[in-house]
């Protein structure tokens, strides 16, 4: 059973009602079909009313969602081939983050993500998607690698953030975040970032220094989540939906702010009510955006990201 | 209870004024000041003397960017590049805007770093200084902007990047747009890299969040104050997630140390000395025979 939204519910209740008149037209002598017609086109408009006009609040939680598709999910619809690797050759392998080669519309690629669990037991394995310094350790060496062949990087960002744990500190995570924003800015490969779920901060930006930035519709990309900014700035961790709206931290908002390039449409309701749906629409911007960035030399990519994160900013002159 | 801790509690007592606002504003101006650390009072004038380093327990005190230009560069070398930006109130916060123009003027700074071009033992380099006296230290499109323009400077005329950081991290009130900031300083000094160029970072008390997950964290040569507070996270956050009591000295310049994170812990009194050697060290054209 599929956890069900609040901001959802009118509709899974107009279904439930269609389900039980389709039911009893079947066994009882009352033909209800006229009324099945009409709520079905009401539950149509009704559909397109909510899942047209979501709320920051509402995008927050399909983000969130148990079974919004993770990255593994888009590699296995997106890739064929795929080979994990693992490692950071330093410390350890962090299940928080995975990567890999494979092979995108027959061409090879490397692609890199945050990687949550399915379920409980996932999650503790997977640290909920929270790397540790060895994580992105490990997503720059398989970037260096793909750099070396010459081959386009694609990054998933869905996380919370960066784990805030005491190993963490001592291993450096203040480093390997940084690190890695420095070296993904000198790539002289075409990178590709989109954000599929949560962005969480400098734990997500630490695979977000691309040439393009994408995001699906219904994530999130936040220097701090909603709860933690009510929590600062009116001391008031429920004020969380006020919070949401206030931060500007949805992919309509990040592509009015000229942050990021394209939101990728979901289909209603979210990733998870299609996700092979999903993976296609996906796949579309993917190749429209190699394409594009495939044409730049080496140089012209590292430009094009410095002009990319010099232009961020707002300010008087 | 021996009669001994009963004078120990009284003497306690006696520190515990708290005190009032425009009081607190008083201690700079006033004769004497106390350290945060051992509660000494000290005569503010030795106190400058002194880099601002308690006489009698060694605790580095918070500086002021132009405190910082004072005994670190050469007289009379400093001037400030980018003084006319403005913060702008990007998403609308209430009284963001005015947080901003009371710090201005608290502190002469129009945002929380001062950046410009200057002399260390005549060598010049491009110099950025972080006030945490001004909100917080945090990182706005102001400060990212600042410390992106003084790169590009120093890369530009071919000399060292020097910055202080003294930061709690990225500006809640500029949401993403701050977030961003970490990636723009972090392209600028990487091109800075690229033209061979030598970057120190020094990381003064405190350096945390998203100021310590990049530039500050990059230097060729990472270098703390003594004591100062360096780390990702907030201490309380790591202490409800590993549910533990975390080491005395965790997320000190001295436990950042212990782990490998940093190339020196160098005393106030002996900063400008050691990194006008390493400039020195780096710029230095002679080949030895």
């Amino acid at each position: 059973m599929i956890k069900v939204l609040p901001f959802e519910e009118p509709i899974v209740q107009l279904k439930t009602k269609i389900e039980e008149l389709k039911e009893y037209t079947a066994n009882a002598e009352v033909d209800m079909s006229l009324e099945i017609t009409n709520l079905e086109a009401r539950l149509k408009k009704l559909e397109s009313e909510i899942y047209e006009n979501m709320e920051p609040w509402d995008r927050v939680q399909v983000a969130r969602h148990p079974s919004r598709p993770t990255t593994r999910d888009y590699i296995q619809l997106l890739c064929t081939e795929f080979i994990e690797l693992h490692g950071d050759r330093l410390y350890g392998d962090d299940a928080a983050i995975i990567g890999g080669i494979a092979l995108f519309e027959g061409k090879p690629i490397t692609i890199i993500g945050h990687q949550r669990g399915a379920d409980t037991k996932e999650n503790i394995k997977r640290n909920f998607g929270m790397p540790h310094p060895e994580g992105y350790r490990k997503a720059l060496r398989l970037m260096k690698q793909a750099e070396k062949f010459k081959r386009p990087i694609i990054c998933m960002i869905d996380t919370k953030g960066a784990y805030p744990g005491k190993a963490a500190e001592e291993r450096g995570q203040s480093e390997a975040i940084a690190r890695n924003l420095v070296e993904m800015a000198g790539l002289k490969v075409p990178v590709i970032s989109i954000v599929i779920g949560e962005g969480g901060s400098g734990g997500a930006l630490a695979l977000g220094v691309a040439n393009h930035i994408h995001m699906l519709e219904n994530s999130t990309y936040s220097v701090i989540s909603p709860e933690g900014a009510a929590s600062i700035l009116w001391k008031d961790a429920s004020l969380a939906k006020q919070a949401a709206e206030a931060m500007k931290i949805t992919a309509p908002d990040l592509k009015g702010m000229g942050i990021i390039d394209t939101v990728i449409t979901e289909v209603h309701g979210g990733a998870h009510k299609n996700i092979e749906a999903q993976a296609i629409y996906m796949k579309e911007t993917l190749i429209a955006s190699l394409e594009e960035l495939e044409k730049l030399t080496p140089e012209e990519l590292i430009e094009n990201r410095y002009s990319k994160f010099k232009n961020i900013g707002e300010f008087n002159e | 209870m021996s009669i001994r801790d009963i004078f120990r509690k009284n003497q306690k007592k006696k520190y515990a004024t708290i005190p009032t606002e425009k009081a607190k504003n008083d201690v700079p101006e006033g004769i004497m000041m106390k350290c945060p650390e051992c509660r000494k009072n000290v005569f503010t004038k030795d106190l400058i003397k002194n880099f601002k380093v308690c006489p009698t327990c060694d605790h580095h005190m918070k500086m002021t960017a132009w405190e910082r230009v004072d005994i670190f560069l050469d007289e009379d070398s400093f001037t400030s590049m980018d003084d006319h930006l403005e913060t702008v109130n990007p998403l609308n916060f209430p009284s963001y805007t005015e947080k901003i123009k009371a710090d201005a003027q608290k502190t002469g700074l129009n945002e929380a770093v001062l950046t410009g071009l200057g002399k260390l033992d005549g060598q010049q380099i491009a110099i950025a200084i972080m006030d945490s006296h001004f909100r917080m230290g945090s990182m706005g499109s102001v400060v990212g902007e600042k410390i992106t323009r003084a790169v590009e400077k120093a890369t530009e005329l071919g000399i060292p990047f020097i910055i202080f950081t003294a930061s709690g991290g990225a500006r809640m009130q500029e949401g993403v747009l701050s977030l961003m900031q970490m990636a723009k300083t972090s392209v600028a000094l990487r091109r800075h890299s690229d033209h061979g160029l030598l970057y120190i970072s020094i990381l003064t008390h405190p350096t945390t969040g998203g100021v310590s997950a990049s530039f500050a964290s990059v230097g060729d040569i990472n270098i703390a104050e003594p004591k100062a507070l360096i780390g990702f996270a907030g201490r309380r956050v790591i202490e409800q997630t590993v549910r533990e009591k975390l080491p005395e000295d965790f997320q000190t310049a001295e436990f950042l140390m212990n782990h490998g994170q940093l190339d020196a812990i160098i005393h106030r009194k002996e900063m400008r000395e050691k990194v006008s050697s390493i400039v020195h060290l780096h710029t230095t054209k002679e080949v030895a025979k």
